[in-house]
């Protein structure tokens, strides 16, 4: 059979303005080769450019095949600037390390905070040490996850992403940390039986929030983007796939409800109710999408609370 | 129908306008007795029956109710001569239906208004909170001139709003009416914005002194609130919100005075 190499000429318009910012003759097959051709700016590196067919239209992708798209074999693309991007590794990087640090200088009651009697001083409450504990390690896990685990499906988010969720993340941890360790901090109603509790619920829903991703991880190969459904595995911990889509987000649900019950501190409460809100709208999204991509996809999942939500 | 439905309403609006000017139907100064809302209910009862479009009985409905208050508070200063206790005269009738423009942000949510939810309800939000946490509750600057001042503001603004609306709606807008509401907010807006910063700073030391609203720790919540702050706080946003707020006031000015076509950023 054959190959004969076949040859695309490619004009690309701005998607607003409409003018010819080039025109390229004997391209090749790959969508991706043109966007690592020279651009007329240099600022505008290849993470920053929407190439569609249609002005308002979805951008195409990196592994586009020119021949599989519905163009003759002159085509015309639409260019958009996405705005200054930032890799998701460094907004996650960034935004974890912030409340890890933060926390811990309220804890270790550094000057100017509260008063200067109690500069590095000690709080008198066990809970307080434990709490410190837990936030310390939550965010640890999720900045090595980020390292380690998590597979990203789009490489860069804007630039003013980073600035916001920063600001989220930062201002909450430092609002929480204020009060649990400040000197007139009162601890659970409930006591010992309250600060158990809450726990065991919090590790619990670590180890099953970590599992998930573990999960979703083995779920796509190393250097592919592909998507598929996820299953419950013999991790007894994902079996709460069966009834939620995104079992993440219901975990971490979980255990920022056992911090809030482990702290007995109206922040923390305010947080995850925020926390809550925010992972409600993903997990819909996510649902949403999954039941468009998917034909076969298990009727009896919700989104993020089993059966309800 | 034989007759015009349009004009009938028109007419009968400027029926009512006149009607309210006769200050013989005040028995009281209090506004909220019963013959004065009967006649507004009326109108209002003729507006739904005949005309099937709420948003015209709203407006009309919140016109007839400012209408009344600025008689109301015209009423008190010419038979006492003077500012102080008005504010406590018509407090109640304040407080009841800049409460009932909550539902403004319903309609904007609906979509029978095309107004964004989020404008729409962040100037309700500020109204209420201006009525009920700064003016009712603190009752030392209730006779305040900065208090009377943002009064008379909102009962401007709102009549030739609400008159626009209703006139609007009827498809019979005098040239004045439209050339009041985009001109008045010019002089108006800020004279309102210097009347409620100014009654909030009177507050702020009654505030301080009484530790009212405030949460101290410690408290089995873990959290404090102090209410000076906060009021501070709302002070200073101000400065964002408002020039924000009157810039687009000016391009919609500019827009439909002018017939100036504006290109609005992309977002």
């Amino acid at each position: 059979m054959s190959t004969a190499v076949v040859f695309f000429e490619v004009e690309i318009l701005d998607a607003k303005t409409k003018e010819k910012l080039c025109f390229l003759d004997k391209v090749r097959n790959k969508l991706q080769r043109i966007l690592y051709l020279p651009v007329p700016d240099p600022q505008w590196y290849p993470a920053r450019q929407s190439i569609r067919l249609d002005p308002k239209g979805k951008s195409l992708k990196d592994e586009d095949v020119l021949q599989h798209l519905p163009v003759g074999t002159t085509a015309t693309f639409y260019f958009r600037d996405l705005g200054a991007q930032i890799s998701w590794v460094t907004v996650f990087l960034t935004e974890y390390t912030g409340p890890l640090v933060i926390y811990l200088l309220f804890y270790f009651r550094v000057p100017f905070i509260y008063a200067p009697k109690y500069d590095f001083t000690t709080s008198k409450h066990w809970v307080v040490h434990l709490a410190c504990m837990c936030h310390s390690f939550h965010y640890m896990k999720r900045l090595l996850e980020t390292l380690f685990v998590h597979r990203f499906s789009h490489g860069t988010m804007p630039l003013r992403n980073i600035f916001k969720n920063c600001t989220y993340y930062w201002g909450f941890a430092a609002w929480m940390a204020y009060y649990i360790n400040h000197p007139l901090y009162t601890p659970p109603i409930y006591g010992e039986q309250q600060i158990r509790l809450a726990l065991i619920l919090f590790l619990f829903c670590q180890i099953g929030n970590f599992s998930i991703h573990i999960a979703l991880r083995n779920l796509r190969p190393p250097g592919s983007k592909t998507r598929k459904i996820p299953y419950p595995t013999k991790n007894p911990f994902t079996w709460i796939f069966l009834l939620v889509s995104c079992p993440n987000y219901t975990y971490e649900l979980g255990s920022w409800l056992g911090f809030t019950l482990m702290t007995q501190c109206l922040p923390v409460a305010f947080f995850t109710l925020v926390g809550f809100i925010q992972m409600t709208v993903w997990a819909k999204g996510k649902h949403r999408s999954y039941l468009k991509e998917f034909r076969d996809y298990p009727p009896l999942r919700s989104p993020i609370i089993p059966f309800i939500l | 129908m034989s007759f015009n439905l349009e004009v009938t309403g028109f007419r009968l609006n400027l029926f009512f306008f006149f009607f309210l000017l006769n200050p013989d139907i005040f028995v009281t100064v209090n506004v909220l007795k019963f013959p004065t809302d009967f006649f507004i209910w009326s109108f209002f009862i003729v507006d739904f029956t005949f005309f099937f479009k709420f948003v015209l009985f709203y407006s009309v409905y919140v016109l007839c109710r400012w209408l009344v208050l600025a008689m109301a508070m015209l009423r008190f200063y010419i038979k006492k001569g003077t500012h102080k206790g008005l504010y406590r005269s018509i407090a109640r009738t304040l407080k009841f239906f800049q409460t009932f423009a909550l539902v403004e942000v319903g309609h904007c949510a609906i979509g029978i208004v095309r107004t964004s939810v989020i404008v729409t309800g962040v100037q309700v939000c500020s109204r209420i909170f201006m009525v009920w946490l700064v003016a009712s509750s603190i009752r030392q600057i209730q006779n305040e001139e900065s208090v009377i001042l943002f009064l008379v503001v909102w009962t401007v603004t709102e009549i030739t709003r609400y008159s626009y609306y209703t006139f609007k709606l009827l498809n019979h807008l005098p040239y004045f009416v439209k050339w009041a509401r985009y001109n008045f907010f010019i002089v108006l807006y800020p004279l309102g914005v210097i009347g409620e910063l100014l009654s909030i700073y009177a507050a702020l030391p009654f505030v301080r002194r009484s530790g009212m609203y405030s949460m101290r720790l410690p408290n089995k919540y873990n959290v404090s609130f102090d209410y000076y702050y906060c009021l501070i706080i709302v002070m200073l946003s101000y400065i964002p919100l408002f020039p924000q707020l009157y810039f687009h006031m000016l391009r919609q000015r500019r827009r439909v005075l002018h017939g100036e076509v504006i290109v609005e950023k992309d977002d």
